[in-house]
C-alpha cells in the first residue's frame, strides 16, 4: 500500500496563512471592545429590552453550542458506528466541536449582565435550573472530547478511543437535548412550551454542525492544497441533505402540532403570516435559501457533484440555521405573552404588544467575535498538531472503494 | 381562571394555621378594620418562617383607571419616573416593578383596569430556571432577586408568564437603602419585602387604601382569620393563568 | 569546579533581595494603610468600643461581618441593624467640608473607596446599594442600648465562623 495515512500540520507560512490570522484577530478585537463597551455603559446600548431580553448575541451563542455538538458527529461516525470511511475525519471533527463550543460559551458569558460574576456562575448552583445543568454539560463535553482527541492521537492510549467516542457521543445527545430543552421547559410561552423541541435541536445540530464541518475541511484542503478526493466529499455531503431534511421534517411537525392546537393559531399566525421580518425569515431565508435549495443543489444530478455548489449549499444551511434560530428566540420572545385569554390588553410596559427588536452593532460585533474565535481555535490546533491528514485522496479514505470504481 | 384559593391551599398548613389563628385571636372583627393590619411584626433577628404566607387580593371591580399603586411602588422602591434614574435607558428597557395593564373584553366589550406586578408563586418558573439560585423564594412566600448572586442571565424573564420582572440596562445612583437596585441585575415586585418584615403593608396596598379604594387586600394566606383569607373563601379569587397551577400569591377579583 | 557555589550565592542574594523587596518599599516599619488618611465615623459604637467590633476586627473581616449579615437579610428576612450595610454608611459617610455635601463611592474620600482604591480591591456593594446615608440611623450607639441579643448572638456566631476558618 503506497498511500498510507498520515496527519501532518499545516504549514502556516502564506502570506494567505497571516492575513486569515489577522483578519481573525481583528473580529475578534472589535468583538471585545464591543464587549467592555456593553458592560461599562450597561445593556442599554443594545437592542435587547425587557420584552427581548435575549437577542442577537444568544442567537450567535447557540447556534455555535449546537453546531458544536453536530460537528462531533462525524468522528462519532468513524468511531461508533465503525464507518471507516469517515475515522480520518475523526480528529479535525473533535477539533471543530471544542471550537465552536468555545466560541459559543464565550458569546454567552460576555452577554450576561454581569459576565465578572462567572465564578458565581460555577460555585452557586440550582440544581433544578437546566441551565445549571448545561454548564455541567458544556464542560463535560469538553473534557470528553479533549481526551478523545487525545487517545485518537496518542498510540499509546489509542485502544481506549472508541470507550472516549462512544461517550463523547451519548455525552452529546444529552448536551443538544439539555439546550434544547433551555427552551422546551419554558411553560410560560407558547412558542417554546413542547418537548419536540430537544429532538429538534439535536436534528439541528447534526445538520448545522456537519455544514460547518465541511466548510471547514473543503476550505483547509483547498488553501493547503493538500488533496480531498470525492468519495468523502460527497459522501458527507449526501449525509447533510439527509440531515436538512429531518430539520425540515421536524420543522414541518412543530408547525403541524400548534397549528392543530386552537389556542396556537394566533402565535402560528405571527410567525407563518404576519410577523413582518420573522415571517420573512422562516419563509425565504429559513426553508427557502436554507433548506429547500441546499436539498436541491446537493442532490442535483450534477450540481451536487460541483465543489462550490457543495460549498455553497453548506453555507446556505448555516445562514438558515441562522434565520431558524432567530425566528424561533425572537420570534417568540417578540410575540405578547397571552395572559388574558378573550381580552384586548393594554399597558404602560408593552403588554399585548408585538415586541420590537433591532440588533446593535455592539452585539453583532460580539456574534461575530465568537465565530472568529472558533475559527481561530481550529486553525492554530491544526497549524500545531496533527489535526489534518496529509491528503484524503480516495485510495487513502477507503483503498477497495477507489479500486472498485 | 377559576381556582379558588381555599382549594389550593396546602393542608397540612392550613392545618397549622388554625391553631396559629386562634393565638392571634382579636382577628375576628370588622373586614374594614383589618385592611391595614397584618400580623404583628416579627422581631428583627427572627427568620421568616413557612407559618406565614404572605398574598394580596385585587378586587376588580373597585380598580378605576386610578394608579396610585404603580406611583406608590415608584417613590417606596426608587424606580421609574418617580427617581431621576434610568435616563439613559429606552422607555422598552426601563423597569417596571408594578404596572396597571387595561383589559377589554373582546365579546362583550367590557372594559377593566388591574394592577399586575409578580405573582409570587408558590411554584415559581423563574426559581426553578435561575441556574444560581438567586431567583429564590422566601420561607413565607414572597418570591425575591438576591442581586448579589444575580449574573443578569435573564432566564427568570424567559420563564416569568406575567412579565414581571425586569432588567437594569444602565448604571443607577441614589437607590433606596431598602430597595437595592443595580446595572445587569434583574428585579422586580418585593411585595415590600422591607416593610412587611416591620409589619408595615406593601406600599401599593396602603397607597389604594389611603385613598379609599380599598381594592387590594394585603395578609397572610396561611391564616384563615385575615381578612384576605375570609374575603377568598367568601368571595373567592382568581389567579392568571391559573392553567400553569402555580398557586399564585397574588389573586383577582372579576377577570 | 568552582560554578555551583558561585551560582549559589548568587541565587541567595538574588532571593534575600527579593524577600526584603517589600521592607524596602515600605520603610521596614510602616505598613502601607499607615499612610492613608481616612475620614472619622460620625459617632462611637459605645463608650469602650468605636465600631461595631474592634477596629483591628473591623479592619480585618469587616467583609465577612457584611456578607453574613447580607444572606441573613436578604433570604431570611433578618433585619438586625448592627452588622447592616446602610449603618455602616450613615455612620462612615463623609461630607465635603466647603459644601457640606456627602462624597460618593467613586469618590477616593468615600470612606470605603480610600482603603479600596488603595489596596485596588473592587468592591461591588454601591452598584446596588446607596453609598450616602438616606435615612435616619435606627442603631442605637453612644451607649450600651443596643440590645445586647442582636449583638452577641450574631457576633458570637460570626466569630466562632471565623475561628473555624483558621481567621483571627
Amino acid at each position: 500500500m503506497k498511500l498510507a495515512l498520515h496527519y501532518r500540520e499545516i504549514e502556516g507560512k502564506s502570506t494567505g496563512f497571516w492575513v486569515l490570522l489577522g483578519g481573525l484577530g481583528l473580529l475578534i478585537g472589535l468583538a471585545m471592545g464591543s464587549v467592555l463597551h456593553m458592560e461599562h455603559a450597561g445593556h442599554h446600548v443594545t437592542g435587547m429590552n425587557n420584552q427581548i431580553v435575549w437577542g442577537l448575541p444568544h442567537v450567535f451563542a447557540i447556534f455555535l453550542i449546537v453546531a458544536a455538538s453536530g460537528a462531533l458527529n462525524v468522528a462519532s461516525i468513524g468511531t461508533v458506528f465503525g464507518k471507516s470511511l469517515y475515522k480520518p475525519l475523526a480528529r479535525l471533527s473533535g477539533l471543530l466541536a471544542i471550537a465552536l463550543l468555545l466560541g459559543g460559551l464565550i458569546v454567552l458569558v460576555l452577554d450576561l449582565g454581569h459576565p465578572d460574576r462567572l465564578i458565581i456562575a460555577m460555585t452557586y448552583y440550582n440544581f433544578k435550573s437546566i441551565f445549571a445543568w448545561n454548564i455541567i454539560l458544556y464542560n463535560g463535553f469538553l473534557a470528553l472530547t479533549i481526551v478523545y482527541i487525545w487517545f485518537m492521537m496518542e498510540r499509546k492510549m489509542n485502544r481506549y478511543y472508541r470507550t472516549a467516542g462512544f461517550f463523547a457521543f451519548i455525552w452529546r445527545l444529552v448536551l443538544t437535548t439539555g439546550t434544547g430543552s433551555i427552551f422546551g421547559f419554558l411553560v410560560a410561552r407558547e412558542t417554546y412550551d413542547a418537548a419536540l423541541l430537544a429532538p429538534m435541536f439535536v436534528i439541528m445540530s447534526f445538520s448545522f454542525g456537519l455544514a460547518a464541518f465541511i466548510l471547514v475541511l473543503m476550505a483547509a484542503y483547498n488553501w493547503t492544497q493538500r488533496p480531498l478526493g470525492d468519495l468523502i466529499l460527497f459522501r458527507l455531503k449526501n449525509l447533510l441533505g439527509v440531515f436538512v431534511a429531518s430539520v425540515l421534517y421536524f420543522v414541518v411537525v412543530y408547525h403541524l402540532t400548534n397549528l392543530y392546537a386552537t389556542e396556537h393559531h394566533d402565535v402560528e399566525r405571527f410567525i407563518l403570516l404576519e410577523g413582518g421580518i420573522f415571517t420573512g425569515l422562516f419563509w425565504i431565508v429559513q426553508i427557502g435559501l436554507g433548506s429547500l435549495l441546499p436539498l436541491a443543489m446537493l442532490y442535483h444530478p450534477t450540481i451536487g457533484k460541483s465543489r462550490p455548489a457543495i460549498a455553497t449549499a453548506a453555507a446556505l444551511v448555516i445562514i438558515g440555521g441562522f434565520a431558524q434560530l432567530y425566528v424561533l428566540l425572537i420570534g417568540g420572545q417578540a410575540y405578547p405573552l397571552e395572559m388574558f385569554p378573550g381580552y384586548e390588553v393594554s399597558s404602560s410596559f408593552f403588554d399585548g404588544v408585538i415586541g420590537s427588536y433591532s440588533p446593535s452593532i455592539w452585539e453583532i460585533a460580539l456574534g461575530v467575535g465568537g465565530v472568529a474565535i472558533s475559527l481561530l481555535i481550529v486553525i492554530i490546533a491544526i497549524r500545531v498538531l496533527r489535526f489534518l491528514p496529509e491528503t484524503l485522496e480516495d485510495e487513502v479514505v477507503d483503498p477497495h472503494a477507489a479500486k472498485a470504481s | 381562571m377559576s381556582n379558588d384559593v381555599s382549594n389550593q391551599m396546602n393542608t397540612s398548613r392550613r392545618n397549622f394555621l388554625t391553631k396559629a389563628g386562634t393565638t392571634a385571636g382579636a382577628a375576628v372583627v370588622a373586614p374594614g378594620v383589618f385592611l391595614t393590619t397584618p400580623a404583628a411584626a416579627k422581631p428583627a433577628d427572627e427568620p421568616v418562617d413557612i407559618e406565614r404566607r404572605w398574598g394580596i387580593l385585587i378586587d376588580t371591580a373597585k380598580c378605576d383607571d386610578c394608579s396610585d399603586c404603580v406611583t406608590a411602588c415608584k417613590i417606596e422602591n426608587g424606580w421609574g419616573s418617580a427617581n431621576p434614574v434610568e435616563e439613559e435607558s429606552s422607555p422598552e428597557q426601563q423597569a417596571q416593578w408594578i404596572r396597571k395593564v387595561g383589559l377589554k373584553n373582546k365579546s362583550t366589550g367590557h372594559v377593566l383596569s388591574l394592577p399586575l406586578m409578580c405573582q409570587h408563586c408558590e411554584t415559581a418558573p423563574c426559581v426553578d430556571v435561575c441556574p444560581t439560585g438567586a431567583s429564590f423564594k422566601r420561607a413565607d412566600g414572597i418570591v425575591l432577586v438576591d442581586k448579589h448572586i444575580c449574573i443578569g442571565c435573564r432566564y427568570c424573564m424567559m420563564a416569568c408568564p406575567y412579565k414581571a420582572r425586569s432588567f437594569i440596562h444602565e448604571t443607577i445612583t441614589d437607590q433606596k437603602p431598602w430597595a437595592p437596585r443595580g446595572k445587569g441585575t434583574v428585579e422586580s415586585c418585593t411585595m415590600c419585602v422591607h416593610r412587611v418584615d416591620e409589619g408595615k403593608i406593601p406600599a401599593c396596598v396602603e397607597a389604594c387604601k389611603a385613598d379609599n379604594h380599598n381594592a387590594m387586600f394585603f395578609g397572610d394566606l396561611n391564616d384563615e382569620n385575615s381578612v384576605i383569607s375570609q374575603e377568598l373563601e367568601k368571595h373567592g379569587g382568581e389567579q392568571v393563568r391559573a392553567d400553569l397551577e402555580l398557586n399564585t400569591g397574588v389573586r383577582y377579583r372579576g377577570i | 569546579m568552582r560554578h555551583p557555589t558561585v551560582m549559589r550565592t548568587v541565587l541567595r542574594t538574588l532571593l534575600a533581595m527579593l524577600l526584603a523587596l517589600p521592607l524596602a518599599a515600605f520603610g521596614g516599619e510602616a505598613l502601607p494603610f499607615s499612610e492613608l488618611s481616612m475620614s472619622e465615623p460620625q459617632r462611637q459604637f459605645s463608650e469602650t468600643q468605636e465600631c461595631v467590633q474592634p477596629e483591628e476586627e473591623m479592619r480585618r473581616n469587616h467583609m465577612e461581618y457584611i456578607l453574613h449579615q447580607r444572606d441573613e437579610t436578604v433570604h431570611k428576612g433578618i433585619r438586625t441593624r448592627v452588622y447592616a450595610l446602610e449603618e455602616c454608611i450613615n455612620c462612615h459617610a463623609t461630607r465635603v467640608e466647603e459644601t457640606g455635601e456627602y462624597v460618593r463611592a467613586d469618590d477616593p474620600r468615600h470612606f470605603c473607596a480610600a482603603c479600596h482604591t488603595y489596596a485596588s480591591v473592587k468592591i461591588d456593594c454601591f452598584q446596588c446599594h446607596a453609598d450616602v446615608p438616606v435615612r435616619e440611623s435606627t442603631l442605637n450607639t453612644g451607649n450600651n442600648s443596643v440590645p445586647k441579643d442582636e449583638i452577641h448572638g450574631l457576633a458570637a456566631e460570626l466569630q466562632q465562623m471565623l475561628a473555624a476558618e483558621g481567621k483571627p
